[in-house]
């Protein structure tokens, strides 16, 4: 089983919403599609789905070319930012309906939809209607009408966006495991990294209708191909400062901070690319170097502080643990972890990791 | 911190009550005021209790009209709001034609009654009239001044016409307010067009299908104006509904008394059915 789009392009008017796009995607794993809004996600994931036509390019699904094949002729569910349910029905009749539509004999549904609603902790509202239930449960509805249907192409467009902050959390950590041992192909659009980086499986960063990188997750966020990939991987945004390098010796171009580098490269001017969580107002890591800084806003978010601050010209982003209380104007010191940092070319290409 | 204490606030509540006052409470009690009186002008008043009213209720006359009226509102219901989802169902979502649309369909609202009542009469004559002469050019004896089932055919007709496109724009809204992904998701479960309809299109449509029946009941339970205007109540009783009979009585045999008894049993009932509907439409709404 997999999933196979070729040199899909998709136009509207004179805009291009998705360029050429090449992407296979295989049997039994998770596929995060990682963007801003606006990104073509949704554009993608429609085209995937059946529910949009590519301009130009083919699908390919097992082998069988399913271009413009009607939605409802191939196995796919969907669930959506908003909690899409039928309003009328009950919840059991909600995950039910895939199965009634397609002729499940009565008692087959039953023990069916008692499994899902299990799965997705729903069994107590089986006789509620929607608009009873909470929207983490609405949600979850709609995830059990997706996923009791044994679909070959399970497609979920940012379906936690908009559930508050514990019941994301709660059903991020589910999501992963109601996959697990189900023959399908999952795509998940998020803009949110850290959902890629908890989902796991592999992840496609997409910039302005291009997908930049697709690969495991992991390596897609240790080892960005290149700069816009390692941006669009990263949240709060990474730092990109310019440096110069001459033997072992790398220093910002501004000569304010300078620090000793093994990797691998030769001489010459890169830009680096350093994660905020890789500043701290400690040392962590074997291999630091200090910064200063002076602070520009300082934000506390339960256990881990986001301060803002200039060196030079450039602004800086750090993330450490704990609560670091800092003064706005106050002068500070800050330690990066050099063994993190991400090197590029002049392309933008990374050259080294480490 | 002290409060300021000052009663000036009243004042400006007073305009409201002045004016609710005159345009509901006194008229309103001037007819309970009647209804519970003969008078014979000169401003002579003699008590009479519940006499009109028990008078009016077993009146033939009272059920006559009322029958007819019932009637008269079921029909335009029945055509009306089938026909106003139908047409909202197939009005277009997007582009140029939906201005089009929406100002084709909110003219005949913006034409005053007497003038749609005056419009129809002209064009459904039998001998003048576009319709009415069609109609009789192709072979059907036509008539609405004479023949009682063709004024009802013309008065049910108009009121199509006049009215439709309220449900229309009601239903449309309702229509427009249903996102997209709620069609995508029953595109993919393979629901079929009916079943589209059914269990999404139309409990979306709930709550303005329900204001939208509430209105066309309210507003063709008291029609006066287009009626008079195209058929004066007849041939005969034939279309005296319960606004057209309540005001020959209360103006032509200036039999007050009953007429004010009668008004209020008419507004009961439009009270009484407009909230049982209501209730029962709304029995099984979560309340947000």
């Amino acid at each position: 089983m997999s999933l196979e789009l070729k040199n899909v392009e998709k136009k509207v008017g004179i805009e291009t919403h998705i360029y050429p796009t090449n992407i296979k995607l295989e049997k039994n794993t998770i596929n995060v599609l990682l963007g801003s809004t606006l990104a073509g996600k949704t554009t993608l994931m429609q085209i995937m789905a059946g529910l949009d036509k590519p301009t130009s390019g083919e699908i390919w699904f097992n082998g069988e070319n399913v271009t413009g094949k009607q939605v409802q002729k191939r196995n796919v569910s969907m669930v959506y930012q908003q909690f899409i349910n039928y309003p009328s029905f009950t919840v059991f009749e909600n995950i039910a309906s895939p199965l009634k539509i397609i002729g499940v004999n009565s008692d087959e549904i039953k023990e069916r939809v008692g499994k899902v609603a299990e799965l997705l902790k729903l069994s107590a509202m089986l006789n509620k209607k929607p608009d009873e239930l909470s929207g983490g449960q609405q949600q979850r509805t709609a995830l059990a009408r997706a996923l009791v249907k044994d679909s070959d192409l399970i497609l979920l467009d940012e379906p936690l966006a908009n559930l508050d902050f514990k019941l994301r959390e709660e059903l991020r950590e589910e999501l992963p495991k109601l996959f697990e041992d189900r023959e399908c192909i999952v795509v998940y659009a998020t803009t949110e990294p850290s959902d890629a980086l908890m989902i796991g499986g592999n992840t496609a960063t997409i910039l302005e209708g291009k997908i930049i990188q697709y690969g495991k997750t992991l390596d897609v966020y240790n080892k960005p191909e290149n700069l816009t990939s390692a941006k669009v991987f990263s949240d709060p945004p990474m730092n990109i400062a310019e440096i110069s390098k001459s033997g072992d010796t790398c220093k910002l171009t501004d000569n304010s901070v300078q620090w000793k580098s093994n990797v691998k490269i030769k001489d010459g001017n890169y830009k680096i690319g350093i994660r905020p969580h890789n500043i701290t107002t400690y040392k962590e890591g074997n291999n630091t170097v200090e910064i200063n800084g002076k602070v520009l806003i300082s934000e506390l978010s339960g256990s881990e502080s986001l301060i803002h601050f200039t060196n030079g010209n450039l602004n800086w982003v750090s993330l450490s643990n704990g609560i670091q209380q800092k003064n706005i104007g106050e002068n500070t010191k800050l330690f990066m972890n050099v063994d993190e940092f991400l090197y590029f070319d002049e392309n933008n290409r990374l050259v080294n990791h480490g | 911190m002290n409060k300021t204490i000052n009663q000036k606030a009243w004042f400006f509540v007073v305009p409201v009550f002045v004016l609710v006052a005159f345009n509901a409470a006194i008229p309103l009690m001037t007819v309970v005021n009647y209804s519970f009186q003969e008078t014979f002008g000169n401003n002579v008043f003699a008590w009479e209790g519940t006499r009109w009213f028990k008078q009016i209720l077993l009146s033939e006359r009272f059920h006559d009209a009322l029958g007819r009226q019932i009637a008269f509102t079921f029909i335009i219901l029945l055509i009306q709001i089938p026909l106003g989802i139908g047409i909202a169902l197939t009005m277009p979502k997007k582009g140029w034609g939906v201005p089009v649309c929406l100002i084709l369909m909110s003219m005949p609202l913006l034409i005053p009654w007497n003038v749609v009542g005056a419009m129809w009469n002209i064009f459904a004559l039998p001998d003048i009239g576009f319709l009415g002469y069609s109609l009789n050019a192709i072979g059907f004896d036509f008539n609405f001044t004479q023949q009682p089932g063709d004024a009802w055919f013309t008065t049910i007709l108009m009121d199509v016409w006049h009215w439709t496109s309220l449900v229309v724009l009601l239903s449309y809204a309702g229509l427009n307010s249903i996102q997209p992904a709620y069609y995508q998701a029953a595109e993919i479960d393979g629901a079929s067009r009916w079943a589209t309809f059914r269990y999404i299109e139309l409990p979306k449509m709930k709550k303005v299908l329900t204001l939208a029946i509430l209105l066309r009941f309210m507003d063709s339970f008291m029609i006066y104006t287009e009626p008079f205007v195209l058929t004066g109540g007849g041939p005969g009783n034939a279309t005296a509904f319960l606004s057209i009979d309540l005001v020959k009585m209360a103006l032509g045999q200036f039999d007050l008394g009953p007429a004010a008894a009668m008004s209020l049993i008419y507004f009961f009932i439009v009270l009484l059915v407009c909230w049982v509907f209501y209730s029962l439409m709304m029995k099984n709404e979560v309340r947000s």
